[in-house]
């Protein structure tokens, strides 16, 4: 019967153009405009490391002078290199990697390579493991590489491309700022989105090609990036001792209970360093996962979140006006249901009818809303915000263009073709 | 075939209670050719809409071929609809944008027949009313008499054993009206019990029995009161 009753659609569709047409586009413009926003926001919201989301933390502890106090203040966003250094050294939890951004003049030996700047991270060993870093080459550096700031280096597939033309590289050396750094692995393209691990730097951006030990980093004086606040005066504020924050510390844990033995070791820590004299408040820490860390931080602006609403409120309003549409059609063809129902169609075969002919309309709707999302986030893609490059349609996202367009249709189509199948016979076929 | 006992049917609004038909008992066999009659609004077609299953009566009882059709529900009316009735319309009631072939299909697709058995069904019965030639057609180029024609088409394709008629001559002329008597009395002869609403006495003369009815009150005009019981305040004048 259903392909009984898409034959049915298609005749009553071609019966009004004009109305078809009419319904068709108001489904199109409501799902395309609440497809191009859902697009943004999925893009924006999508969980960068969803394996591992829960069990990754971001340490926050709070160093500052008692005078500046607020209370209910949350603690900085970083971490001092004193703190970053001795928690990790410490080893706690179940990994933990200190880092922060930078970037570095990169020498080549290629002929026709001309000296060019690479973003870096300097981070601790256990980080490539944390955040599950995809190796295509070699691997990370040890722990005792870290402890002896040794001359070493993991270069993403990009520049192991860019410098030597190939990605099995591992044991040669780059030079970078004037030193050599034996490469240990190469990485393949890696670029979570959002950049969860560092929000100071390009959120949205492509991610680093050099990775060096943090301690290498201090050594050579690589430049760091990423933002800075000192809470004291001090000539050297990336020095051990200084009171600045500027370090992003993350422990992974994966259970509950240790992410809270973890916090109260935070605790501890902070009462030791107050009793020491480092720390001059009261224990004010904080240990959140990736979800609540970039929930936190806003990372999914709230403009988007607006937009998306009033979009969704726009379908509303385009599936309240495509109710009124076809429960006129269905309607009008009060004659025809009589008839049929009279010839043996039930209430459910004729509901079935009119809502099959609602899903064809669903269907062609969703075809030109697809068309007008992709439309909107070309529009998205050419906008100066940080995220537009990321704008586009995956695979889940066009099934759900479709899966919203026929949903929309089909709850559009449930009311009139109810109403469709109600018609009495009786009447319909006398005062014909 | 046709069985009602004491059937009723009463339309209520907030204000008003009306009784369109009164305790109607009826029996009609196969084969039998009966004419309903009565003065415009007098329950004929409430009548005929009952006997079609289009209609759910207020008390008595129906049973058609058998089967008491007060407990069925929709689904089961309607298959039993599609089974053992046809129907004609006045207004012939084809669907415009249905070629003859697929008007003649309707009633054969919800019966969920193979496209070869429906096939065979529909050439025959558009056979049978001298349309086998225009199956591609719609009903807008055809005449009153051939969409009448069609009609009846489309009512004996699924071989009903009632076929139910409400003014099947009211918009033709004498001619395709003539036409359309004889097809339906040719159906009749095969065996089909035919019930038809008529305010004409010329066609109500041809049929074997006549039920008149008036407020909603029945007579049997051919076989008097004993088949038709009218209600009890009211109907006996009617009765020859």
């Amino acid at each position: 019967m259903f392909t009984y009753y898409l034959d049915l659609a298609r005749r009553s569709l071609r019966r009004n153009v004009a109305l078809t047409v009419l319904m068709i586009v108001a489904i199109a413009f409501g799902v395309g405009a609440s497809m191009t926003t859902l697009t943004v926001l999925h893009v924006l919201s999508v969980d960068p490391i969803p394996r591992k989301s829960r069990d990754l933390y971001f340490v926050q502890l709070d160093p500052q002078k008692a005078n500046s106090y607020k209370p209910g203040e949350p603690p900085p966003e970083q971490v001092t290199r004193a703190d970053a250094e001795a928690l990790v050294r410490a080893g706690k939890a179940d990994r933990q990697a200190m880092m922060t951004g930078g970037n570095a003049a990169i020498e080549p030996e290629r002929a026709g390579l001309v000296p060019f700047f690479a973003d870096g991270r300097w981070t601790s060993s256990e980080f490539f493991a944390m955040f599950d870093v995809p190796f295509i080459a070699g691997g990370p550096w040890t722990a005792e590489d870290d402890a002896h700031a040794a001359r070493i280096a993991v270069i993403a597939r990009a520049l192991a491309e860019k410098l030597f033309g190939a990605t099995d590289v591992v044991g040669k050396t780059i030079r970078v700022e004037g030193t050599e750094l034996r490469i240990a692995g190469v990485i393949d393209t890696w670029r979570p989105t959002p950049h969860f691990y560092d929000l100071n730097t390009d959120v949205y951006g492509k991610g680093e090609q050099l990775f060096v030990p943090f301690s290498t980093s201090r050594e050579l004086k690589l430049s760091r990036s990423g933002s800075m606040d000192c809470f004291d005066q001090s000539p050297e504020p990336e020095a051990v001792g200084a009171p600045c924050v500027w370090l992003q510390l993350w422990v992974e844990l994966d259970s509950t209970a240790k992410a809270s033995a973890y916090r109260e070791l935070l605790t501890h820590y902070s009462e030791d360093q107050k009793a020491a004299g480092r720390f001059e408040r009261a224990p004010n820490v904080r240990l959140r996962d990736v979800r609540d860390w970039l929930d936190f931080k806003e990372v999914v602006p709230r403009d988007v979140r607006l937009q998306t609403w009033i979009a969704l409120g726009f379908l509303l309003v385009c599936l309240i006006n495509t109710v009124g549409l076809l429960l006129t059609k269905f309607l009008r063809r009060s004659v025809e249901i009589g008839v049929r129902r009279a010839l043996g169609a039930s209430k459910r075969s004729i509901f079935l009818q009119l809502l099959v002919e609602a899903g064809t309309i669903g269907l062609a709707g969703g075809a030109l809303g697809l068309g007008l999302a992709w439309l909107g986030l070309w529009v998205v893609r050419h906008q100066p915000t940080p995220y537009a490059e990321l704008a586009a349609l995956d695979l889940p996202m066009l099934a759900a263009t479709f899966a919203l367009a026929v949903i929309t249709s089909l709850l559009a189509g449930l009311l009139p073709a109810w109403r469709g199948c109600q018609v009495t016979p009786a009447i319909q076929l006398k005062s014909h | 075939m046709l069985v009602m006992k004491d059937v009723s049917k009463v339309y209520r609004t907030e204000m008003v209670e009306t009784h369109a038909v009164r305790d109607l008992t009826l029996e009609a066999s196969e084969g039998e050719f009966v004419s309903i009659t009565g003065p415009s609004g007098s329950g004929k077609t409430t009548f005929l809409n009952i006997a079609g299953l289009l209609e759910e009566l207020t008390g008595g009882e129906y049973r058609l071929d058998g089967v008491d059709v007060k407990q069925l529900d929709d689904r089961a009316r309607s298959r039993l609809r599609n089974e053992k009735i046809g129907f004609v319309f006045q207004s012939f009631n084809l669907i415009p944008d249905l070629n003859l072939f697929d008007n003649v299909d309707v009633p054969l697709r919800y019966r969920r027949l193979t496209r070869g058995e429906r096939g065979k069904r529909i050439e025959r019965a558009l056979e049978r009313v001298g349309l086998a030639s225009r199956t591609r057609h719609f009903p807008a180029e055809l005449s009153g008499g051939q969409q009448q024609r069609v009609a009846i088409a489309r009512a004996i394709a699924g071989d009903p054993k009632l076929l139910l008629a409400d003014e099947p001559t009211g918009n033709l002329d004498s001619q395709m009206a003539r036409e359309v008597m004889q097809l339906l009395e040719e159906l009749n002869a095969q065996g089909t019990l035919v019930v038809i609403v008529t305010h004409d006495p010329e066609i109500a003369a041809r049929a074997q029995r006549n039920i008149h009815i008036v407020d909603g009150v029945a007579a049997d005009l051919e076989r008097g009161p004993s088949l038709v019981r009218p209600t009890r305040a009211a109907a006996q004048p009617s009765v020859a």
